[in-house]
């Protein structure tokens, strides 16, 4: 075996150099550089769509039954349509596509020092299923009786009887499609593991992984053991709306709680495994940018473990009103109080990394500042939520829908932009336009606040979530309630046409914008230590690892940066 | 992937070889799969939901065949790993081959039994019993039908004389399709009580 | 596949498995559930060891992968008996009594 593994190795070589055509370089490519470029820009696409939806609905409730241009009249069931596609899109074809794969698959070959991902070929294959199911979603907008609309979580017996949800195709489409992106995930996401745990640059410890990584390997694995039940509840679902089964339906013996079980047993660790990443990407951030070591890297590494492990005993926290035992609602209002403490210690670490660092104010690291503001609000009203007799209030009311849009939004869109403006460069080997960039920035976070600020309000007035107009309920329907509806949308159009400013900065900077240097933030970490963009193979001669990813300004050092390949005695 | 392929692919940090990590963590998934499956029959079991009672209908003599079937397969695949690491090309193809066959039987069984249960009116949507019957050893026989199809690619590279690790792999994914099986058998077919 | 360790006895842990087989499959003749049960599942489970022990070579591999499996185990656990308190307490089968006339629903109401 050993012989061979050499024969193997002289070969590999010699392929790195063939010239690859059109159609395996950008169509069906093995590249991981190549593959993350087809998540992020699928993902980018699918954002345009739950951006449209977003705002299609904003538009009827903030006039209802008035014609929403670009759309036209929106009825109750195209409504509930658009609100449960927003809310699946954003989750499943955005923030995973482009925090998890596209980030993933672009920084942990780079970030561990290796030519490309264990399975090149599963890699792609992950991708092609992962078109599919956008595809296969996309697909059930348009069957008869519209898209489902049985919200993101999808509860029966609403989603899993024609004739409760009117959409029947549409409802199964939708479950086949998130079916299909799970599968599509899974084999993704064995591939990550599997690479970071395996195929680390030589003398790259545990310690030294940069945090980036290891917050989507946790995160991986987060998903991959959460996921499972849901999807065998999938099929069951799928087979209650095709076949006829009762799983779901108490009138043939089955338990519609059973399936809030199974979601919600994904449900929560799926925050996690959202929030990890953007946690990761952003630790590398703010070290870049106040030229310090992460505080308590340790630290901040357990307080993952502790977040991961403990998001699998709190998902009833969601069904506090589903009419759970009682005793069970008591041990989850501890556990989901118990869960804020990592999250929190986390972001002290980072408050920490910041203090008397010499911070500068580029792009990414607005990006990266905003998040921690922005989530600690959304953790903080969490623990409002959490306690369940607080909840019994709040539950489906706008106060959780600005809540996870506070955890949400800067998870996904700020941490989102964060890691685009900061490893632009390095992908596409160009600047980007710092000017336009931090325009962009002002033009989306305050919008972004203006949006949901006021939703907590709304929800503390009493108002519910998943209804398509209010003039229906006089008690929500009076004219300061309207006005706050009002002011949200318009906060929402206006960062809406803010997002010009990016698409303009990008798609120009791609093309026209300054040249990059290798490391142009003066990083410490290995992807830096390339050409940008990286080639094929991405490194010239295989690096090797000195130290750990967070050395800036060591005391006593010339450079206030130290790679993690540079050998000791160099300087 | 081929014999050739990335320099990562080569690694092993852990020094567990790649394909191996990575089954590994593959089988970790489909053990929430099954196991959630089994979680959800196991509550509604003991609910003593209406219909459970109808594990008495099926057939132990199959089960318990098709067990003995799905073991047997297990040994063979094993062994033609053992072939494989002696380098004895042809014996590891005829054992791969066996295993095939024995996954054949399977589901011959299974045809066998669900056309009986069909044609004495026991479908899939009778009641509970018969949806989480059908469903999990559906589930379960596409996993042997996928197994065999892979099985089938594999044995002729191996008797070309390369890609010697997939044989391990594969037999791990098929232990793991026996190992599911072992715990279907005492739900579906003895625990009628 | 290149570390060397000894093999076990393939086809001696193939009898055994065999005979367990037969046990678990002769159980219920004694009619006494709380036998069945444990032949039944208990037997489930030694075999299960044993093939994931010596077929599938957990015997020799690193610990990792107990670990995973462990943990694995261990969170399906959680699930179900976070499950258990509602799936099995339910008065579900109330609603099925009276869903066709819907008095339950009125009564609740
Ligand atoms: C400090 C930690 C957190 C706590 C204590 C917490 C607590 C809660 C609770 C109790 C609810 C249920 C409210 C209800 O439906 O009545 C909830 C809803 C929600 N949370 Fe959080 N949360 C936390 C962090 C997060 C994070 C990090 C995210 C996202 C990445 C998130 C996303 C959501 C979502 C999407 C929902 C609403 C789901 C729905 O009903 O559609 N939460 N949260
Ligand atoms: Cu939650």
């Amino acid at each position: 075996m050993s012989e061979a593994a050499a024969a193997i190795h002289t070969e590999d070589h010699a392929e790195h150099h063939e010239e690859l055509s059109f159609l395996y370089k950008y169509i069906l490519p093995v590249d991981h550089k190549m593959i993350a470029m087809q998540y992020m820009f699928t993902g980018l696409i699918m954002a345009v769509i739950g951006g449209y939806f977003a705002y299609v609905f904003r538009m009827q409730l903030a006039y209802p039954g008035e014609s929403v241009p670009f759309f036209g009249i929106v009825g109750p069931g195209e409504y509930n349509m658009m609100v449960t596609n927003h809310g699946t899109i954003m989750i499943f074809w955005v923030a995973m596509p482009v925090l998890i794969a596209a980030f993933g698959n672009f920084l942990i070959p780079l970030m561990c020092g290796c030519d490309d991902m264990v399975f090149p070929r599963l890699n792609r294959l992950s991708y092609q299923i992962f078109l599919v199911s956008a595809l296969v979603l996309i697909l059930s907008f348009f069957v008869k009786g519209g898209g489902f609309g049985g919200a993101w979580t999808a509860y029966p017996p609403l989603s899993s009887v024609p004739e409760f949800s009117l959409t029947d195709w549409g409802a199964s489409l939708w479950v086949l499609a998130v079916a299909l992106e799970f599968v599509s995930f899974l084999l993704g996401g064995i591939n990550f593991v599997t690479t970071a745990m395996n195929a680390r640059a030589p003398g790259m410890k545990m310690l030294d992984i940069p945090i980036a990584v290891w917050f989507i390997v946790i995160a991986v694995i987060l998903f991959m053991a959460s996921v499972g039940p849901l999807i065998a509840g999938a099929v069951m679902l799928f087979m209650d709306q095709r076949i006829g089964t009762t799983f779901f339906l108490p009138s043939g013996g089955g338990d519609p709680l059973l399936w809030e079980h199974l979601f919600w047993f994904f449900g929560h660790p799926e925050v996690y495994v959202v929030l990890l990443p953007t946690m990761g990407i952003v630790a590398d951030i703010i070290t870049v940018f106040s030229r310090k070591k992460l505080f308590g890297y340790r630290t901040v590494l357990y307080t993952a473990f502790a977040t991961g492990g403990l998001s699998f005993v709190v998902w009833a926290h969601h069904q506090f009103v589903a009419g759970i035992d009682p005793r069970m609602a008591n041990v989850f209002v501890v556990t989901t109080v118990l869960i804020s403490i990592p999250i929190a210690e986390m972001l002290f670490s980072y408050i920490a990394t910041l203090y008397g660092g010499s911070i500068e104010y580029t792009t990414p690291m607005l990006w990266a500042l905003s998040f921690l503001f922005a989530f600690l609000i959304g953790g903080v009203t969490g623990i409002y939520l959490g306690a369940s007799a607080l909840d019994v209030y709040f539950h489906d009311s706008y106060f959780v829908l600005a809540h996870f849009h506070y955890t949400f939004f800067p998870i996904t869109i700020i941490g989102m932009f964060a890691a685009i403006t900061f490893w632009f460069p390095k992908m596409f080997g160009r600047m980007m336009n710092e000017t336009l960039g931090k325009i962009h920035f002002w033009g989306t976070f305050i919008p972004f606040n203006c949006i949901f600020l006021p939703l907590f309000f709304l929800g503390l007035a009493g108002q519910h979530r998943r209804i398509y107009n209010y003039d229906h309920f006089p008690d929500l329907a009076t004219e300061e309630l309207q006005d706050i509806r009002v002011f949200a949308t318009a906060s929402l159009v206006i960062m809406l046409i803010f997002q010009v400013i990016f698409l303009y900065n990008f798609f120009y900077s791609m093309f026209k914008g300054e040249k990059a240097p290798d490391n142009p933030w003066k990083a410490n970490t290995l992807e830096w230590t390339v050409p940008s963009p990286p080639p094929h193979g991405n490194f010239k001669t295989l690096p090797t690892v000195y130290r750990g990813a967070y050395e800036y300004s060591v005391p006593g050092r010339e450079m206030d940066y130290w790679p993690q390949n540079m050998p000791p005695d160099e300087s | 992937m081929s014999t050739r392929g990335p320099v990562a692919t080569h690694r092993s940090s852990t020094g567990i070889p790649a394909g191996r990590l990575a089954v590994w963590w593959l089988l970790a998934s489909e053990i929430f799969i099954f196991g959630g499956l089994i979680a959800c029959f196991v509550l509604f079991k003991l609910n003593g939901t209406p219909g459970f009672e109808d594990a008495s209908e099926t057939s132990v003599v199959a089960g318990a065949f098709n067990t003995f079937v799905l073991l047997t397969s297990s040994l063979t695949v094993v062994l033609a790993h053992a072939a494989v690491e002696r380098g004895d090309r042809e014996k590891a193809f005829t054992y791969i081959w066996y295993t095939f066959a024995a996954g054949i039987v399977f589901l011959m069984v299974k045809v066998y039994e669900y056309s009986g249960k069909i044609l004495s009116g026991h479908t899939i949507t009778e009641n509970l019993f018969w949806s989480f019957y059908y469903t999990m050893t559906g589930l379960h026989a596409l996993h042997v039908i996928g197994g065999m199809v892979v099985m089938a690619l594999i044995s002729f590279d191996v008797r070309k004389g390369y890609n010697y690790q997939r044989v391990e792999l594969i037999g791990l994914y098929w232990h793991f399709v026996d190992l599911v099986w072992i715990f279907l058998f005492p739900l579906f077919y003895i625990a009628n009580f | 596949m290149s570390e060397v360790h000894a093999h076990p006895n393939y086809v001696k842990v193939w009898y055994w498995l065999v005979i367990l087989l037969v046990i678990s499959t002769l159980g219920p003749m004694l009619e006494i559930p709380a036998i069945t049960l444990i032949t039944a599942f208990g037997i489930a489970v030694i075999k299960a060891l044993m093939v994931a022990a010596n077929f599938m070579h957990l015997k020799f591999e690193k610990h990792i992968v107990w670990f995973l499996f462990i943990m694995s185990l261990t969170l399906l656990g959680v699930f179900f008996f976070g499950v258990a308190p509602d799936v099995m307490m339910t008065e579900g089968d109330q609603w099925i009594d009276c869903i066709a006339d819907n008095s339950c629903v009125e009564q609740r109401l």
